[in-house]
């Protein structure tokens, strides 16, 4: 226990806990909108995370072919390239979630089987993906090149930000703006609103349940890409089981922030990410996934519908 | 699709009391030779290439087929999701591990003591998180299982990364050797838990703790409305399937003499859930049957050794898709009400 490191360390655990934070919150949208159309947690999120984390460094390594000699890149070129691979990784993110919903969900929902059944075969594809990448690159650690000079850009308080946090920070809260614009004023965003709130009554309104669903999933997904693109500007390596434990951490996320609840996921992750950060650098970074697991048991037994959530039907199984 | 459960089950009720009693004996006896079958020309094709079949015939098909029957009780009769039931099996094989280095007691004697650890550590998860209904239940038990592995890996007092090295193995007893080169002996150890096991789950299934399980299982709500004290019951389903999880723990750690916190990772959780789902949840002979074929096959036949678990992942969605109710599914009169449940509406 290292109680001082709350003080002297401060504003860099803050940074570096809202940069965490908002990877979460992105990574969470996935579960939690998933969760609010059909009512069921989307096992195969992390592996969604991974994926994108595997295109991004195939995009950087093998379609612009930069390798680890190559020195950064600067001005336009840099922007454009990012985005470009930014787009690359989300879109792979948002076909796996696609098809996971397809192979995963989709004929198990037309059969009206029990929600075991639908979560067993989620679990499933989990595996399938994560065993398939774990095969093809024999279980070794792979890096992505460096495009971005890391430079540190500014200093707030006592402590110098880099760029790549700054990316991170400002991506992450622009894409989730426009996520919660899209859900809230598009007529699709209504149109899943409207089958998280009642399937049924949705459908006699004249939506299109698959439709609908599927869409869920591939915004889902996009998001998901789009954070493991930005975790991967800030960690620069990816392997085979990289999302276990950030799957978990958004999944808690969401559930702290009441899953179900777009807005809701915003402050449970950010929340989530600031208490992990302060919370490991008090009892050692080893039991990071222990705080979040104690979070997440502490926070299903006294608030399971969430500290931010309106209340949420219980789900059953 | 034939239902071979049915079939079974009609033909064992048209037997007498001797009869059956005639069946299970030879059954028995057949499986309780089983060890011998490497050495005969005409069932050598049981031998599998890389690890020892006898080995084999203990780790995995023997302990998978124990741990299965255990995870059957929480999943298959009582609907409950545990995807970290391998973090029973990890407390059962760490209470083997010390009280074997630091006591004098015998692989016996810890027996009883490492299946009420794990008893123990299932109430203490299953108090507060058996309130929660079923996906909840889910991942709350998937980060468990990670947690004690993560424990048994920070903790220098049990050998951290390293694990625990040389326990012991379990004395001679009734004339039998325990150790390396005898592994029938362990086989024969593990044939009388399941034996026990299965003989426990039959008598659960017609009294009363069974039928608040199936009540459970099928409609928490109905059940609540019915005055099943359903968290009493679950906390007992939970429990006992971490104590049946604890005791496989201790006889592993004896046979391996090493525990180490690689060993108990979420694969092996996935992989006993794979068994119950793909040999038909909440039937302990389909259950039997999984554990066998998805613990024998990958090491029979070796190129799936490596791709094992993907092989598992592909075995879930596909028979989820095709047969949810895994190959020998559950008794109709069962499968009726799973019916009725998946036709109600899951309004939001």
């Amino acid at each position: 226990m290292n109680f001082s490191v709350l003080t002297s360390q401060f504003w860099p655990l803050l940074i570096n806990g809202l940069a965490v934070g908002l990877i979460y919150v992105l990574i969470s949208l996935g579960y939690t909108m998933v969760y609010g159309v059909l009512r069921l947690i989307n096992f195969a999120n992390s592996e969604i995370f991974m994926v994108g984390t595997f295109a991004t460094v195939i995009v950087t390594r093998d379609i612009f072919k930069y390798t680890s000699a190559h020195e950064a890149l600067h001005g336009f070129r840099l922007i454009a390239t990012l985005l470009l691979i930014l787009l690359a990784s989300m879109l792979f993110s948002g076909v796996t979630a696609v098809l996971v919903e397809i192979v995963a969900y989709r004929r198990l929902r037309s059969k009206g089987t029990n929600r075991l059944a639908s979560l067993i075969s989620a679990i499933g594809t989990s595996i399938m993906i994560s065993e398939a990448v774990r095969i093809l690159t024999k279980s070794a650690p792979v890096p992505t090149p460096r495009l971005l000079n890391k430079f540190f850009l500014f200093t707030i308080g006592s402590v110098k930000i880099r760029i790549d946090t700054f990316l991170v920070i400002i991506s992450a809260a622009l894409i989730f703006f426009m996520v919660d614009r899209f859900v809230t004023k598009t007529l699709l965003g209504k149109a899943i609103r409207a089958v998280s709130m009642s399937e049924e009554t949705s459908k006699l309104m004249g939506v299109n349940l698959n439709r609908v669903i599927s869409a869920t999933f591939l915004i889902g997904g996009l998001v998901t890409g789009a954070a493991a693109f930005l975790y991967m500007q800030v960690y620069e390596t990816t392997v085979f089981n990289v999302g276990f434990n950030l799957g978990l951490a958004a999944f808690t996320a969401a559930v702290l922030g009441g899953i179900g609840n777009i807005r809701g996921a915003f402050y449970g992750g950010l929340t989530l990410g600031l208490f992990e950060q302060f919370a490991s650098a008090v009892i050692g970074g080893q039991w990071k996934s222990v705080t979040v697991f104690t979070v997440l048991v502490l926070v299903l037994l006294f608030k399971p519908n969430g500290l931010f959530g309106e209340a949420i039907q219980q789900s059953r199984v | 699709m034939i239902n071979l459960r049915d079939k079974g089950a009609q033909l064992w009720e048209g037997w007498n009391r001797p009869k059956r009693v005639t069946f299970a004996v030879i059954a028995v006896a057949i499986v309780g030779l089983l060890p011998f079958g490497g050495d005969f020309s005409f069932t050598s094709i049981l031998n599998t290439p890389v690890s020892s079949y006898q080995s084999v015939l203990v780790y995995p098909v023997g302990m998978f087929v124990l741990m299965a029957l255990g995870l059957n009780i929480v999943v298959g009769k009582s609907g409950l999701l545990d995807l970290g039931y391998v973090a029973f099996f990890a407390i059962g094989a760490y209470t083997a591990g010390v009280l074997g280095i630091h006591t004098h007691l015998n692989t016996w004697e810890i027996l009883p003591i490492g299946m009420g650890m794990a008893m123990i550590a299932g109430v203490l998860l299953g108090l507060p998180t058996l309130r929660l209904r079923g996906d909840y239940l889910a991942i709350v038990t998937l980060g468990f299982g990670e947690i004690v592995r993560i424990v048994a890996l920070n903790t220098q007092s049990i050998g951290a990364s390293t694990g625990i090295p040389s326990i012991p193995t379990p004395p001679k007893t009734f004339g039998l050797k325990f150790d390396i080169v005898h592994n029938n002996s362990y086989f024969w150890v593990v044939l009388i838990l399941i034996l026990l096991v299965i003989w426990m789950i039959r008598r659960f299934t017609v009294r009363r703790p069974g039928r608040a399980w199936e009540a459970i299982r099928q409609d928490e709500d109905v059940a609540i409305l019915m005055g099943v004290p359903i968290l009493r019951y679950k906390v007992w389903s939970f429990s006992i399937g971490a104590a049946i999880g604890g005791a496989a723990g201790v006889i592993f750690a004896s046979k391996t003499q090493y525990v180490a916190p690689n060993m108990f990772t979420f694969n092996v959780s996935v992989l006993i859930l794979s068994c119950v789902v793909f040999g038909g949840m909440g039937n302990i002979w389909g259950v039997i049957v999984g554990g066998v074929i998805l613990a024998y096959l990958p090491e029979r036949i070796r190129f799936i050794s490596n791709a094992r678990q993907l092989v598992f992942g592909i075995a879930l969605v596909v028979i989820m898709n095709v047969r949810p109710d895994g190959l020998l599914p559950r008794k109709k009169r069962e499968k009726l009400g799973a019916v009725k449940e998946a036709k109600e509406v899951p309004n939001g």
